[in-house]
């Protein structure tokens, strides 16, 4: 079985007429980076909801298919089990810091599960480093900027060693450095780590290069799932492209076809020098 | 609109010497890095904050001898979270309240607040308490209830954080239109594509003081200014400085894809 794996999910919220997610057939293993995109009300943050058990067990409504995480039937695991394999952060940070500093909120969790001190510590120390947290370790988390708070956040969740990563649009509020900062860090965790991240961004611009896998929903289904630059291509009159990426558009409807299509300006460039040569003959 | 304007909160200094113009019939973006005083700036387009130095005039009135209310009607602000500005128990009362407020007759309100509904994709949420939508929901309730009352000048704080590619077309096309109808219009973004797409000028801060205004084009191709703000440069002017790096010798720097599709095929065709 693989990490994760949902076969045929369906969910409505109690008192809705509709389904928020239909017939959701999704797996995914370690090391993924799955950017997860569709429009607001698509079922996105449903989905997610499933992955780490808060529907069906919080979320009262129906729920059909069967849903397995790290192997667990989530409609058998209580939250708290399943908390330890699959870790959450959401969009504002804020509302999931509370501690008096960043050191303590980050083994709070772990201190949580019942986890000896020394291994406390260790976790903690592991990623304070990770993440460049060290010199502000002392500090409060309601001082921090957003994007350092961000970053406390997540480092507070993988403190706790899961194995799926699961991210609901965690730079929204953050400025474009500190985004691309937070996002390529997680990056290198799943690389690193083997963890399955799952995002949800709407910034492509932004998320794009780091994905290795992108799935986009619609209504409540999935409409396209696999390598990111051929997803994009079917679905990018629902989700966007990146600029450079109609620029390579435009370059093809005049018949100078490159490689790609490009996700990021390095791609573009890359490609445009090979393609360059061919079109001057 | 503001001249060499000053603000501190307790001591501390957040504006410096800000003189900005805003202009009917365009739209500005004020970019910058957090805490760079954008939100202080804005606050005084309103007289929400009067200045300490220097001062602000709304069409020519001096915010020190206006009341909020007064400066209200002509200028509308949403700030970046929308839960302080919504209180109502649903979204139609939500933008009807401040036209009763400022008096505009019940047929004409209701009329208004169905076509600011419509054009924010809001309809079907009109008996919805504002709290049962989500984050990217109650951001477009927001400006649509600012809409509601038809300001002259509308001031949009990071108005595509939180949305989707389509609602972001959707505020875009929305900018679009209050700038053809010859509104002003001001945007505090980090989304420097969205502002290569809609602004006709951009104002950088940083530290309390204006770095940088001028056109869109100048302002968001200069990969220095840019990052000297901590922004990240759009990706067309990105690829286009890599390019040069590279040998191309393009004779304009472009912002948008269409710009850089037709650098690209001049560069091609002028080869022998």
């Amino acid at each position: 079985m693989r990490l994760v794996e949902l076969r045929d999910v369906s969910f409505r919220y109690a008192g809705d007429d509709d389904y928020a997610i239909k017939e959701i057939n999704f797996s995914a293993d370690r090391g993924e980076y799955v950017l997860l995109v569709g429009p607001s009300g698509c079922g996105k943050s449903t989905l997610l909801r499933v992955l780490n058990g808060l529907i069906p067990h919080f979320y009262e409504g129906e729920f059909d298919g069967e849903a397995h995480v790290a192997g667990l039937n989530v409609r058998e695991t209580p939250t708290h089990v399943l908390a330890r394999h699959v870790g959450m952060v959401f969009q504002d940070p804020e509302n999931q810091l509370f501690l008096s500093s960043v050191e303590r909120e980050i083994a709070f969790s772990l201190e949580n599960m019942g986890l000896p001190r020394a291994e406390i510590r260790r976790r903690v120390e592991n990623v304070l480093r990770l993440f460049g947290l060290e010199e502000l370790r002392h500090r409060a988390p309601y001082e921090l900027s957003g994007g350092q708070q961000q970053k406390v956040a997540i480092a507070s969740v993988m403190a706790l060693e899961p194995e799926v990563l699961v991210l609901d649009e965690p730079t929204a509020n953050l400025d474009p450095l500190s985004a691309l900062e937070v996002l390529s860090l997680v990056a290198e965790l799943a690389k690193e780590r083997e963890v399955l991240v799952i995002l949800v961004e709407h910034r492509l611009e932004l998320a794009l290069r780091f994905a290795t896998r992108l799935v986009a929903m619609k209504a409540g289904r999935i409409v396209a799932d696999g390598e990111p630059r051929e997803v994009l291509e079917r679905v990018s009159r629902l989700v966007g492209c990146p600029p450079v990426m109609i620029t390579y558009k435009l370059l093809k409807l005049r018949g100078l076809s490159l490689e790609g299509p490009p996700l990021t300006p390095e791609e573009f460039v890359d490609s445009l020098i090979r393609g360059w040569e061919v079109w001057r003959r | 609109m503001a001249e060499d304007v000053y603000f501190s909160y307790d001591g501390v200094p957040a504006l410096r010497g800000v003189s900005l113009t805003v202009r009917r019939g365009e739209v500005l973006a004020i970019m910058g890095e957090n805490g760079a005083g954008k939100t202080t700036l804005i606050k005084h387009f309103n007289g929400l904050l009067k200045p300490e130095r220097g001062r602000v005039l709304v069409f020519g009135v001096d915010t020190r001898e206006a009341s909020v209310a007064q400066l209200a009607r002509r200028v509308g602000i949403v700030f970046q979270n929308p839960d302080h500005q919504l209180f109502a128990e649903s979204v139609e009362e939500e933008v009807m309240f401040a036209m009763k407020n400022m008096g505009f007759p019940p047929d004409v309100a209701r009329e208004r607040c169905e076509r600011v509904l419509k054009l924010m994709g809001l309809e079907r949420y009109r008996h919805r308490s504002p709290y049962s939508l989500s984050m990217g929901e109650r951001k477009r309730l927001a400006i649509a209830a600012v809409l509601g009352y038809n300001p002259d000048i509308i001031v949009l704080d990071e108005p595509t954080a939180g949305q989707d590619f389509l609602n972001k077309c959707k505020i875009g096309g929305v900018i679009a239109a209050l700038k053809a109808e010859g509104r002003g219009v001001v945007i505090v973004t980090h989304d420097v594509e969205f502002a290569a797409q809609v602004a006709d000028r951009v104002a950088l801060m940083a530290r309390g003081k204006i770095v940088r205004v001028g056109s869109a084009h100048e302002v968001l191709t200069d990969e220095k200014a840019i990052k000297e703000v901590r922004l990240l440069s759009p990706q067309v002017p990105w690829a286009a400085c890599m390019l040069r790096e590279r040998g191309f010798s393009l004779t304009n720097t472009p912002l948008l894809p269409g710009e850089l599709y037709l650098e690209l095929i001049k560069l091609l065709k002028g080869r022998p």
